[in-house]
Parts: structure tokens; C-alpha cells; sequence
């Protein structure tokens, strides 16, 4: 893709870009429909259930089947919503969340944008939908979905920070913010070279700062089901609200994949003798396991308090973060500078 | 300065925690609760006033709709208050399956409500590990008398079915079960960082005010207070077996979890002594008029209910009909103290006392 994005830009060129993205686009689409059909699955088997299993062979057809019933669905803006917001809102939760995977790398060789500034363009950009949380909740005139909205600003903004400043020794140890080059930093041939365990501290306060992020359990407060009902989205059917849970599970795909590149060494196999397999085999499972990770403790944890949420985030994982921060500069520039 | 408003939101009475339709109105400043009123009577359906035109059979099964979570607690109370009236004698082994299908209902109740206390708080799993557990019980019940929920079970006199063959059995299998589950559901929740977080020094009260909001059950023994009627004034055949009254120190919703764990696991000690000492034949019907007409004069008589202290008071002109009937309904008056306690709690709190307070609307409206 690089020689592309460096060229002037032409008709061809744009319309090549432009099938690429299309194509991405349903790749995504695709790991949404069946994310959503495993988390049922997976949930369904640890709460004793069978999932879903009516709806084509294994059920697998299900999802396809929910969207086509929220395409179809009657769209209803309340009367007295703002109309503009609550129209722009899903598009913009939905914009970033598609934005952000430009800069993932899935193998040496296997990626869309090589920008020098990866992390940071996805840092900045998964933050616009904050916005879009904020506006849909604001937008709908409703009480529930205001305290959504507003419990999920509080949140992101907290989760933010630590999540940020925690990959900074990320960072420092690779040093450079390109997504390839923090994998290529990985590349010792073992599994202990990868960074989770080099930043242990990092890769908690990220994984903790990341589901908060996604507002999945234990962090779903603004949609906290028992409380608020359904929180920012409880005015939006049809294919809006489609797009909020679309957002959604496309920054699982984004932050499974984010973790597995900045922290379990992307497309490197575990042993140097594993090496024969392809690396994108070993990008897939490392995603996979993460993805079932974030599955997996939703059937497992109660939901925290928004208060509780706060202090964590502010008084726990930031410090940590920051000592985490120190610990690796001094590191640095103790034993591996000269 | 920024003017701030406070927030006037409506809680209920369709929202998932408020356990069917109970409505609660909540000012809020922020994410906190300045006060707080609660609105019920939207399950009410005169139970009492209709209870005034049907004789003493008839009203059975309308004790049962009220508090549906614990039916053959409610069955228990009315058929002892008219047996108490006319000073009749109920067969050992009518009462010795009263006891337990009470006890098997303190069981399946409070599994009900750990079920659904932890959907509250956000932990879905632990809910359909309850009721898996609780399917068990409701499946004994429905061979014992043909329904899962609604049991009309018990009879002035005794009870309307005798256990099937097999089916003693089958209650006795279940108890080494239930206590294994009981030790699964500590490892998987009590010890929760979470839920201890959420549940710990919330919803605090003493001893002094559960007593001056008449609180009874888990609400009131929460707080220290040593009050279980199946101790305190025993009933049934209590008084011959053994067990422990579970007892809070701090008042707080994390004490009547505690106390309603441990009163399952109390519930199957009592179970386990009354299957050993079950006797072999006898009626499960004793004599009792053709027709039931209580004497002319009043009868108070309270049971220990999984939520606590149910009443029935009935008034007799001596015909086939009460006067009037009243129920003493422990999730009515616990409910009482909930303004009190949510007043400078947050929205989130709202839910973990409502739940912890363990309320049935059936009972609550009646």
C-alpha cells in the first residue's frame, strides 16, 4: 500500500484505494456478524445455554439475521430529539472505529497505511467517538441516555490517559511509534521477547484500560442494563442503533488487534522451531485468543461502580502507569543505553 | 457559576431491576439521589377485599399470586391461621411435608434472589446458575402437586397431596447437591473484588431503626437482631430440629447476602432432620368439618417467610367466609425503610439496596 499512498493522486489510484477499503469494509463486516454469533455461543456455553443453533447450520446464520431485522425495522426519531445530532451521531461512534484499523499490520508484508505515527493516529482518532456517545445520548432528550452519555464521557476520558501513557514503554522500548516497527522490536525468535512480558505493567494497566474503553463488562456503565436500561442508545432502532453496536464490535476487532501487535508480538511465532508456520496463522490466534478474553470475562465479572470506575482509573492505574513510565526509562538508560 | 437543575427521573415501573412493576421516583443532582418516592399499587388486585366473598379453600390459591417467588410459605400462613381459629389437629404427616416443601421453598426463593441480585449488579452468569438450581426444586413440586409456581398445595387440615413413591428420595439426593452448589456459588461470587466493592457498607442502617420501620427476615437480622419466628415463637414442627439463626453485624447489604447464603445452607440441615424422622404411614388429611367455619373472633398468627415475618389476620363472624382477611406482607413493610436509605446514594446504589431489600411486587401490592 505505501508506494500508492506516496504517489500523486490520480482517478486509478483513488479507485483502487477505494475497492481496497470496500473490501476491507466486508472483512469486517464479516468478523463482526461471526464475533457476535461466538460471543453468543461462548456466553451461551458458560451460562449452560446452547446459543444460538436455529437460524441456519449451528445457527450461524443468526446475526445475519438480526441485522436484516434491524435494517428492516421501522426508524424512529423521538419528536423531541435534535433531529441533526441524533442523525449524525451513529455515523460518527462509527467513522473512527473503521478509521482506526488503516493502521494495523498483520504481517510483514500484510497491512494498509505505514504511517510513523500509527499509535498515535489511533490513539487520537478511537477518541472522536466519545464524542459521538456524548452526542447520541445528549441528542435523544432522554434521561437515561443523557447519564449514558455522560457516565461514558467521564469513563473514556479517565481510561484514556493510563491507556496512552501505558503503552508509552511500549514506545520506549521500540522506539518509534510505527505499528511495524514496534512488532519488528519483538522479533528475539521466543515468546518471552514479546512485550507483555518485558512490560508486564504496561500490558495490565492497557488490557484494563482497553475493555473500559470498549465499555464491555465489567465497564459497560453507559449501557448499564440494570441501571440505565440501555443507556446512550435507548432511543435508537433500526440501523442506527446497528451502527452503535457495529462501533462497538469493531473496536473489539481494533483493540484485539492493537494488543496483539504492541504487546504478543504480532505475526512472530511463539519458538523460533514454530517458525514454519505462516505468520498471519500466528496473528489470528494471538487475535482470537484476545477476542475471546474480552468475551470470556463478561460471562465472569459483575459490573463496577461509575464511581469506583473513576477512582481506579485516577488513583490506581494512572500512578501505575507512570511508575511503569519511570521503571522503563531508567531501564533504558541504565543497562541498555551504553 | 453554572446553574445546575436537579434531574427528575422516572424509575419504573417498566425497568429491568425494579423486580416487575414497582416505580420509584428519584430526584437526582448529578448521579446522586436527593430523594426519592416510591409509587406501587400496579400489581395490586384486592386480594384481600375478594378474599371476603370466597370461603376459607377458596382463598388458597389467591395466597399463592402474592408473593409467587414463595408460595407454600403463603399457603402455610392462612391454612395454620384458620387451623389455629378452629383449634384443629394436623396429622405429623401433613406437617412433616409442610416443613419441607416450606423449607425446599426458602431454598428455591433465595436462589431466586441470588440470582437475580447479581443480575442486578451486573453478573449475568450467576443468574442461570441459580435457576438451574432452582429448576430442580420447582420440578419436585410439580410432582408433588402438578404446578411449578402456583402450588395450592396446602389445605385447612393438612395438605391436598401425598408424596409420590420415590419422591422423599429424590429431595434427599438433592440436599448433598445444593450444598455443593452452595460452595461453587462462594468461589465464583462471595469472594468477588467487584462485588464485594459493590455490595460492601451499602444500604447501612441499626438495629434500632430496622426495629422502628418494622423490618423483618434478612433485612432485620442484617443488623444483629436475634428474630426468627420459627425460633422465636416456633411453629410447625420448628422446635424439634436443630439450626442456626444467621445473624449480620453491620446492617449492610453485604450481611444479608451473607445471611441469605447461609440460610440455604440452614434450610438443607433443617431438610436433611425432617427427611431422617419422616414417618412412614399416617393421613395427610385430618378431620375437618365439611364445611370450615371458624368461630366468631379474631387470629393473628406469623410465619418466618424467606423475606421475613408474614402475617395473617383474620376476623370471623363464624360463617364460611372471613370478615375480613388482612396479610401482614414482609416485602410491603421492609420496602418502607428504601426513601430513607437512597436518599444521597447514586443511581447505581439504587439498584443494589432495592435488590438487597429482596422485594416480590406480587407481595408488595397484593
Amino acid at each position: 500500500m505505501l508506494p500508492w499512498l506516496n504517489q500523486s493522486l490520480t482517478w486509478g489510484n483513488a479507485l483502487v484505494l477505494f475497492l481496497w477499503a470496500v473490501v476491507f469494509l466486508f472483512i469486517v463486516l464479516g468478523f463482526v456478524t461471526y464475533a457476535i454469533y461466538f460471543e453468543r455461543k461462548v456466553i451461551g456455553w458458560m451460562q449452560l445455554r446452547v446459543g444460538p443453533n436455529r437460524v441456519g447450520p449451528f445457527g450461524l446464520l443468526q446475526t445475519v439475521a438480526d441485522i436484516f431485522k434491524l435494517l428492516i425495522k421501522e426508524d424512529t426519531i423521538p419528536r423531541k430529539a435534535d433531529r441533526v445530532l441524533f442523525i449524525i451521531a451513529p455515523a460518527l461512534a462509527y467513522v473512527p472505529a473503521f478509521s482506526v484499523l488503516a493502521v494495523l499490520p498483520y504481517t510483514q508484508n500484510l497491512y494498509f497505511a505505514d504511517l510513523n505515527v500509527g499509535l498515535l493516529y489511533y490513539v487520537a482518532l478511537s477518541g472522536i467517538s466519545t464524542v459521538a456517545i456524548v452526542l447520541g445520548g445528549w441528542a435523544s432528550n432522554n434521561k437515561y441516555a443523557l447519564l449514558g452519555g455522560m457516565r461514558s464521557a467521564a469513563q473514556m476520558i479517565s481510561y484514556e490517559v493510563p491507556l496512552v501513557i501505558s503503552v508509552v514503554g511500549v514506545i520506549l522500548l521500540s522506539g518509534s511509534l510505527n505499528l511495524r516497527d514496534i512488532v519488528a522490536a519483538q522479533s528475539g525468535g521466543w515468546f518471552w521477547d514479546w512485550n507483555f512480558l518485558p512490560q508486564f505493567i504496561g500490558f495490565a494497566i492497557f488490557i484494563i484500560a482497553a475493555v473500559s474503553e470498549l465499555n464491555r463488562t465489567p465497564f459497560d456503565l453507559p449501557e448499564a442494563e440494570s441501571e440505565l436500561v440501555a443507556g446512550y442508545h435507548v432511543e435508537y432502532s433500526g440501523f442506527r442503533f446497528a451502527f452503535f453496536m457495529l462501533s462497538e464490535y469493531v473496536y473489539v476487532y481494533a483493540i484485539a488487534a492493537l494488543t496483539t501487535v504492541l504487546f504478543l508480538g504480532g505475526w512472530h511465532a511463539p519458538a523460533p522451531f514454530l517458525e514454519f508456520v505462516p505468520g498471519i496463522v500466528w496473528f489470528l490466534l494471538k487475535f482470537a485468543f484476545i477476542v475471546f478474553f474480552l468475551f470470556w470475562i463478561r460471562a465472569t465479572l459483575p459490573r463496577i461502580r461509575v464511581d469506583q470506575l473513576m477512582g481506579l482509573g485516577w488513583k490506581v492505574l494512572l500512578p501505575v502507569s507512570l511508575l511503569n513510565v519511570f521503571l522503563t526509562a531508567a531501564y533504558l538508560e541504565l543497562f541498555i543505553k551504553n | 457559576m453554572i446553574r445546575t437543575e436537579e434531574l427528575l427521573l422516572n424509575v419504573g415501573p417498566q425497568h429491568p431491576s425494579t423486580h416487575g412493576v414497582f416505580r420509584i421516583i428519584v430526584k437526582l443532582d448529578g448521579e446522586v439521589i436527593t430523594e426519592a418516592t416510591p409509587v406501587m399499587g400496579y400489581l395490586h388486585r384486592g386480594t384481600e377485599k375478594i378474599a371476603e366473598n370466597l370461603n376459607f379453600t377458596q382463598i388458597i390459591p389467591y395466597t399463592d399470586r402474592m408473593d409467587y417467588v414463595s408460595a407454600m410459605t403463603n399457603n402455610y400462613v392462612l391454612v395454620h391461621a384458620v387451623e389455629t381459629m378452629m383449634g384443629l389437629e394436623v396429622p405429623q404427616r401433613a406437617e412433616y411435608l409442610r416443613l419441607i416443601v416450606m423449607e425446599m421453598q426458602r431454598v428455591a426463593s433465595h436462589l431466586v434472589w441470588w440470582g437475580t441480585y447479581l443480575l442486578d449488579i451486573g453478573a449475568m452468569s450467576p443468574f442461570l446458575y441459580a435457576f438451574r438450581d432452582r429448576e430442580i426444586i420447582i420440578d419436585l413440586f410439580n410432582e408433588l402437586c402438578g404446578a411449578r409456581l402456583t402450588y395450592n398445595y396446602m389445605r385447612v387440615g393438612g395438605v391436598k397431596w401425598d408424596a409420590p413413591q420415590g419422591w422423599l428420595d429424590k429431595v434427599r439426593e438433592f440436599i448433598p447437591y445444593m450444598e455443593n452448589k452452595l460452595e461453587e456459588y462462594d468461589r465464583l461470587v462471595s469472594g468477588n473484588e467487584i462485588f464485594l466493592a459493590r455490595i460492601r457498607g451499602i444500604g447501612q442502617y441499626d438495629a434500632a431503626t430496622a426495629i422502628d420501620y418494622g423490618l423483618s427476615g434478612a433485612n432485620l437480622r442484617c443488623t444483629g437482631v436475634d428474630f426468627d419466628i420459627r425460633k422465636a415463637e416456633p411453629y410447625s414442627l420448628y422446635s424439634q430440629f436443630e439450626f442456626d439463626v444467621p445473624l449480620g453485624k453491620n446492617g449492610d447489604c453485604y450481611d444479608r447476602y451473607r445471611i441469605r447464603l447461609e440460610e440455604i445452607r440452614q434450610s438443607l440441615r433443617i431438610l436433611k432432620q425432617a427427611l431422617a424422622s419422616f414417618p412412614d404411614g399416617g393421613e395427610t388429611m385430618g378431620k375437618v368439618p365439611r364445611a370450615i367455619r371458624p368461630p366468631a373472633g379474631e387470629v393473628y398468627v406469623r410465619i418466618e417467610s424467606p423475606r421475613g415475618e408474614i402475617g395473617c389476620h383474620i376476623v370471623s363472624k363464624g360463617k364460611a367466609e372471613p370478615y375480613r382477611l388482612k396479610f401482614r406482607r414482609p416485602s410491603f413493610v421492609n420496602l418502607q425503610i428504601l426513601p430513607k436509605l437512597l436518599v444521597g446514594e447514586t443511581m447505581t446504589n439504587l439498584i443494589t439496596i432495592l435488590g438487597g431489600i429482596d422485594i416480590v411486587v406480587g407481595e408488595v401490592d397484593c
